[in-house]
């Protein structure tokens, strides 16, 4: 299977403002401190890490949102590591992002389907308003939340228009940022589902960042497990649990609430 | 008594359908009570009714809102936001709006405690520091004079959780609180919200899908669904026997890492179709008077 994503030694630092002198830069912190992987196409990969462990920042780096400060980044072949914006342009409606915060990542002014149709019409596509139609339909949100407006949502829905927007653009890879951690069960599932299909029927590439572990052992064949970052475990799901190597991850897996209140729970 | 005592509470979308339908429950002091169902069902609309933010597109059709037995909604406006303030926090669902991204995160936490509540600007400085410590977050100092977009998903939610007890209020509606967190985090904070629960004799009305984290903090949870109270029950009933079909279908639908099979099945179209069926019922119920 062909590689969409070589990842090697990927280095991101950031400008920490809150310690900037009155004159001159500010210092630098290192989010992400040298990783190597790869994401082969058709992969669902899952991403799992403490807070602030640099899940988001490394997400950001693979659609380059961020530019890394050390290392390379390859998408489907391109080296896309330091790439200038109007390079990059033909390529992002190839890699698409699904944030961690949904109402932040809609435009409080729009109505749904601007929202949806905004990206598809930047990228210069066609048949919008049936693209429109099958996007709400794939998420479970009925045809007439085309015309609300994101405060007229549930925390749950606006999720779903999140991910009706990046699905409308049918991109190569998505990267899901704790897209179903404000979902009820019940839509858990179904958006799950929806993701497994649109891998199995379009190829799509996933890489799905949660804290659920129980998710990402449904979802992913394949785990990443980062630590202050850096990674410190990358095998199979399953192997993941049946024998977790590095420490941190035997303390993520004894910290799962399971839905029985006799569960000694340390 | 309870101290939050919701009666048959109604509310709909203006010239539109209800979003909730008679629906009762009470959190006693000291208490903590669930409120799950599917995404719309209406849970953050019930918090907001309790703390006087519903959106302008709703209004309140029927029914009562007893905060330490005072209807809230027979109060002046005025006089119900004055006690609402006094002794009601919200730990909102969404961290990032929640904030405001052109302030420091400093103020945000202690501006309500010298505004509102009239402590001195140094004891609210360190009250902030004091909380933000204890939910866990590393540099207490440089946090507080961060901007809201330098910080992750979770220390954002942390933050939020910590202002809520800020001023150790009597009710603390929570909308998700932990959605944002990693398992390890989550399980500090949980023990943290019980403890300082706990202490302060604080009700807690805790909005969340994960039974996992129902399980582990609730002693009653209420089922919700289109705005229809299902089920209300003590933890331990609802894991054992769950009274509603569409309980066991949300039991059976939730995903367990030790069971990697199970779960992740969306609730049955059967179970939903009843339950619409008991919802139409309501309605027409409602209907004729
Ligand atoms: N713009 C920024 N300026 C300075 N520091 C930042 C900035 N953005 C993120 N950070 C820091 O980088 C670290 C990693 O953040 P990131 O958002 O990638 O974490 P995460 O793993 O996604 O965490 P979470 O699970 O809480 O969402 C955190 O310590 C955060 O404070
Ligand atoms: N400002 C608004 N105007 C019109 N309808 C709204 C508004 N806010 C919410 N709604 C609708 O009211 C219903 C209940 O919303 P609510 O936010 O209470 O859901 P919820 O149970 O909290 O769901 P979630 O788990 O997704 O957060 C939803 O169908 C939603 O679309
Ligand atoms: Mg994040
Ligand atoms: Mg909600």
């Amino acid at each position: 299977m062909a590689d969409l994503y070589t990842v090697t030694d990927l280095h991101l630092t950031l400008a920490d403002m809150t310690a900037k002198p009155l004159f001159g830069p500010a210092p630098r912190i290192e989010i992400l401190k040298g990783l190597t992987f790869t994401i082969p196409k058709g992969a669902v990969v899952g991403i799992v890490g403490g807070s602030g462990s640099g899940k988001s920042t490394l997400g950001r780096a693979l659609v380059r949102l961020l530019e890394p400060s050390g290392g390379a980044i390859h998408f489907a072949g391109t080296d896309i590591t330091h790439l200038p914006d109007f390079a990059l342009r033909p390529l992002r409606r190839r890699f698409q992002m699904i944030f961690q915060d949904p109402m932040s990542s809609l435009n409080p002014r729009h109505r749904v389907g601007t929202i949806i149709a905004e990206p598809l019409r930047l990228h210069g596509l066609d048949a919008i308003p049936e693209r429109i139609t099958r996007a709400l339909d794939h998420v479970g949100l009925p045809q007439q939340f085309a015309s609300r407006y994101p405060h007229e949502l549930s925390g749950g829905q606006r999720q779903r228009v999140g991910i009706a927007r990046a699905i409308a653009l049918e991109p190569d890879f998505i990267l899901a940022d704790e897209i179903v951690s404000g979902l009820d069960v019940s839509s858990q599932a179904q958006v799950l589902n929806l993701l497994e299909r649109l891998v199995a029927d379009l190829g799509l590439t996933l890489a799905f960042i949660s804290h659920d572990l129980s998710v990402i052992r449904r979802l992913c064949q394949r785990t990443i497990v980062l630590h202050q970052g850096r990674i410190v475990e990358d095998c199979p799901t399953s192997d993941l649990f049946a024998n977790p190597q590095a420490a941190y991850t035997r303390e993520l897996l004894e910290a799962i609430p399971l839905p029985d209140p006799a569960q000694v729970w340390g | 008594m309870s101290f939050l005592s919701i009666r048959n509470l109604s509310v709909r979308l203006k010239n539109g359908p209800p979003l909730l339908r008679r629906v009762s429950l009470d959190v006693a002091a000291g208490e903590v009570r669930g409120l799950v169902g599917e995404s719309g069902a209406g849970k953050s609309m019930i918090g907001k009714a309790v703390l006087g933010i519903l959106p302008p597109s709703v209004q309140i059709t029927e029914g009562e809102i007893l905060l330490d037995g005072t209807d809230l909604l027979r109060l002046s406006p005025r006089e119900s936001r004055r006690r609402i303030g006094a002794s009601c926090a919200l730990i909102p669902q969404d961290p990032l709006t929640a904030l405001n991204p052109s302030h420091r995160i400093g103020p945000q936490i202690t501006n309500r405690l010298v505004d509102i509540l009239g402590w001195t600007r140094a004891a609210a400085d360190a009250r902030a520091i004091d909380l933000l410590a204890e939910v866990q977050i590393s540099d207490p100092a440089r946090v507080l004079r961060s901007y809201p977009h330098e910080l992750s998903g979770g220390m954002r939610q942390r933050i939020l959780i910590a202002s809520a007890f800020a001023a150790e209020p009597k009710l603390i509606v929570a909308d998700e609180p932990t959605t944002a967190l990693d398992v390890t985090v989550q399980k500090q904070i949980l023990r943290l919200i019980a403890g300082m629960q706990a202490r302060h004799g604080t009700a807690l009305l805790f909005v969340t899908h994960d039974l996992g984290v129902v399980s582990k903090v609730c002693q009653k949870l209420s089922v919700l669904y289109s705005g229809l109270v299902l089920e209300d029950s003590t933890v331990t009933d609802f894991f054992t026997a769950p009274r509603h079909a569409y309980s066991a279908a949300l039991l059976a639908a939730t995903p367990k890492y030790t069971d990697p099979d199970a779960g992740l099945q969306p609730v049955p179209d059967a179970v939903i179709g009843a339950v619409r069926a008991e919802v139409d019922s309501f309605d027409r119920k409602a209907a004729h008077g």
